[in-house]
């Protein structure tokens, strides 16, 4: 996958993912507010196949799904973070929208046209001429993720009884 | 002594083994798979993964024993969910639900979610439905559901609460919860532990929210993927009920789940409350030297009472540092902070005194039991004597849904485990966190008080 990295800082919580207050909205309303509150162009200018560069603690907060909800139904194809809070990184997961822990996220800059092989955890910066190291998705989760999230891997597996 | 191995593990923290982590290619210098010590965590989820060794940084499948869900997470979430896969739940006998988040109704919204709830135990044959009982963290222990060594999913975030049984107990999100009522099966992340060695006595007026708070603050909230293991002769000296703080506010730091090894308390504890302990509660415990990530050490006789200031249970300090802050309302409540035992501390400061004028003292009892309880042995005369208004047995103003909540500008100290921005009504509002000696001796001054020069022992009826 390939595409353009949106960079914001740590501590990206569940309210500026999915704002409480706007939670009623159906998903791809709610999904214009995606990260608003740090950066008001995110959700008009993030084209599918992007990528979300963030720092630590990613998604702290509620465990309110939405909020990997909305980066995926923005198109957003991967997370990249030095880390994530425990239940939004399984949320994500969950929802077919691979997360991947890089201790260098932080070379990544706005703009920059990145590579990524959430398998081999390997993230190759383009405009940077660089290849940085991600922990791999372990395969029996990236097979989930291929599936298009949980749900869709039971249906897959025939889990309808 | 093993070389290094703290090293091996943190060069390695996402390991990508499965389940059967073959026998090869192990450091042979740091572990002998057999032999090595292990922390409680890791052989909670060996037993849950089917017996397998496991080793912090592998992801295992694991058989989640008690699925507990509550009426804002639960049916309401899973019924279109498992319309859309149509697929139905695996095994209701492991399933709990509890009405706790909305109950009682206040508007025709939240009617029809308790009634959605109700018809779906009914009609999926889930016999484990407790409705308006009270909240259900406190259901667990309360009905006897928890057993050492068990595997307990939750829809909630503070499911940790359950590991102070020594159940390895975490919460989930909705899609998860779905994922684990269809095939009783879910995946984690074996995590690294943090032991925290708690020795000495808590001083009188002393609680163990002021030690989550302490701890919120020197560890941080950012402790995604770890178990904390709370240990030590302040912890064994501990009631169930102060134990129950310590691993509900695992959920505070970040972590995964917080354990405590089981002892006699916790054995006669599931005994009084109808519960099976299993065949050998006692044996789970962690290897002397297990390969822990770091120990924490915290004396408990140095503590003073502590409140957290508004917007995070981590900007906690000694309550020396906020006194004279004019409350205008005190809470009692939630899973963390309105058992039997926080309304008896709450008792200590009140017998005998009355609430402020201007400010207003609320009791949400954890459970309906609770409220009878305390009802029998006078606990409940001494609050009302001091003025305070009784609510429902309910999440309440900890969700922000019940009775209770708070108006732009106002202040609240509360006995509850969160006061993030907004929770308690409008973001406006500020919120301090305490222990129950420090809200109601709060209630008593109208603004924020230590708790110590107004304690008076415990008086209950003949
Ligand atoms: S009382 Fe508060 S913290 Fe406890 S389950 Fe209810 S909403 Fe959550």
């Amino acid at each position: 996958m390939s595409g353009r990295a949106f960079v914001f800082g740590d501590n990206i919580d569940t309210d500026v993912l999915a704002p409480g207050y706007l939670m009623k909205l159906p998903a791809d309303e709610l999904a214009r507010h995606c990260l608003a509150a740090v950066d008001p162009a995110f959700a008009s200018t993030v084209q599918p196949g992007d990528f979300v560069v963030a720092g630590a603690n990613f998604g702290l907060g509620s465990s309110r799904e939405q909020a990997a909800v909305s980066l995926k139904t923005l198109g957003v194809a991967a997370v990249i973070a030095t880390g994530f809070a425990r239940i939004f990184y399984r949320n994500a997961l969950n929802l077919g929208l691979p997360a991947l822990f890089c201790d260098a996220a932080g070379s990544i800059e706005a703009g920059d046209r990145l590579e990524v092989d959430p398998v081999a955890g390997q993230i190759i910066n383009h405009t940077r001429n660089q290849t940085l190291a991600a922990r791999p998705i372990p395969a029996h989760l990236m097979d989930m993720v291929r599936a298009g999230g949980l749900v869709a891997q039971l249906k897959a597996r025939g889990m309808a009884a | 002594m093993l070389p290094d191995c703290a090293k091996w593990y943190k060069d390695r923290p996402f390991d990508q083994r499965g389940r059967h982590r073959p026998l090869v290619g192990l450091n042979r210098d740091c572990f002998d798979t057999v032999t090595a010590p292990q922390t409680l965590a890791q052989k909670l989820l060996s037993r849950a993964a089917g017996g397998a060794s496991v080793m912090p940084g592998d992801i295992v499948t694991v058989e989640v024993d008690l699925i507990m869900a509550h009426d804002s997470s639960g049916p309401r979430r899973w019924k279109p969910q498992l319309e859309q896969l149509g697929a139905r739940i695996k095994d209701p006998s492991r399933i709990v639900i509890v009405s706790d988040h909305y109950v009682p109704a206040v508007d025709a919204e939240s009617a029809a979610i308790l009634k959605l709830t109700r018809d779906f135990a009914h009609e999926n044959g889930i016999a484990r439905f407790h409705d308006m009982q009270g909240i259900c963290h406190a259901i667990l222990p309360e009905k006897g559901y928890l057993r050492p060594g068990i595997f307990v999913a939750g829809g909630d975030s503070h499911t940790p609460h359950a590991g102070a049984f020594g159940c390895y107990a975490a919460g989930f999100g909705a899609t998860d919860m779905l994922g684990i009522v269809v095939t009783g099966q879910t995946w984690t992340i074996v995590p690294q532990t943090i032991r925290v060695e708690i020795d000495g006595t808590l001083g009188d007026g002393v609680a163990a929210k002021d030690i989550m708070l302490v701890l919120c603050r020197e560890l941080g909230m950012d402790n995604a993927f770890k178990a904390i293991e709370f240990g030590g002769s302040c912890v064994r000296a501990m009631s169930m009920a102060e134990r129950m703080v310590l691993a509900n506010m695992t959920a505070e730091l970040g972590g995964e789940t917080g354990l405590i090894e089981p002892d006699a308390t916790t054995v006669a504890h599931i005994r009084a409350h109808g519960g099976d302990p299993g065949a050998d509660p006692l044996g789970w415990t962690a290897d002397p030297g297990a390969p822990y990530e770091r120990v924490v050490r915290l004396d408990a006789g140095t503590l003073e009472p502590h409140v957290a200031a508004p917007h995070s249970p981590a900007n906690s300090a000694p309550v020396s540092a906020h006194l004279g802050t004019k409350v205008d309302q005190a809470y009692i409540g939630a899973c963390v902070g309105a058992k039997l035992e926080d309304l008896q501390m709450a008792a200590r400061v009140l017998a005998g005194r009355k609430v402020a004028t201007g400010t207003r003292l609320l009791v949400a009892p954890s459970s309906s039991a609770t409220t009878a309880q305390a009802a029998a042995d006078g606990t409940l005369a001494v609050l009302m004597e001091a003025g305070a208004t009784l609510l429902p047995s309910g999440c309440g103003a900890c969700a922000g849904m019940g009775a209770g909540l708070l108006a732009d500008g106002e202040t609240c100290i509360s006995s509850t485990n969160r006061n993030f921005k907004g929770r308690m009504g409008h973001a406006g509002a500020s919120v301090y966190l305490g222990s129950p000696y420090t809200v109601a001796a709060a209630a008593v001054a109208g603004r924020i008080e230590d708790p110590r020069p107004l304690l008076q022992p415990l008086r209950r009826a003949a």
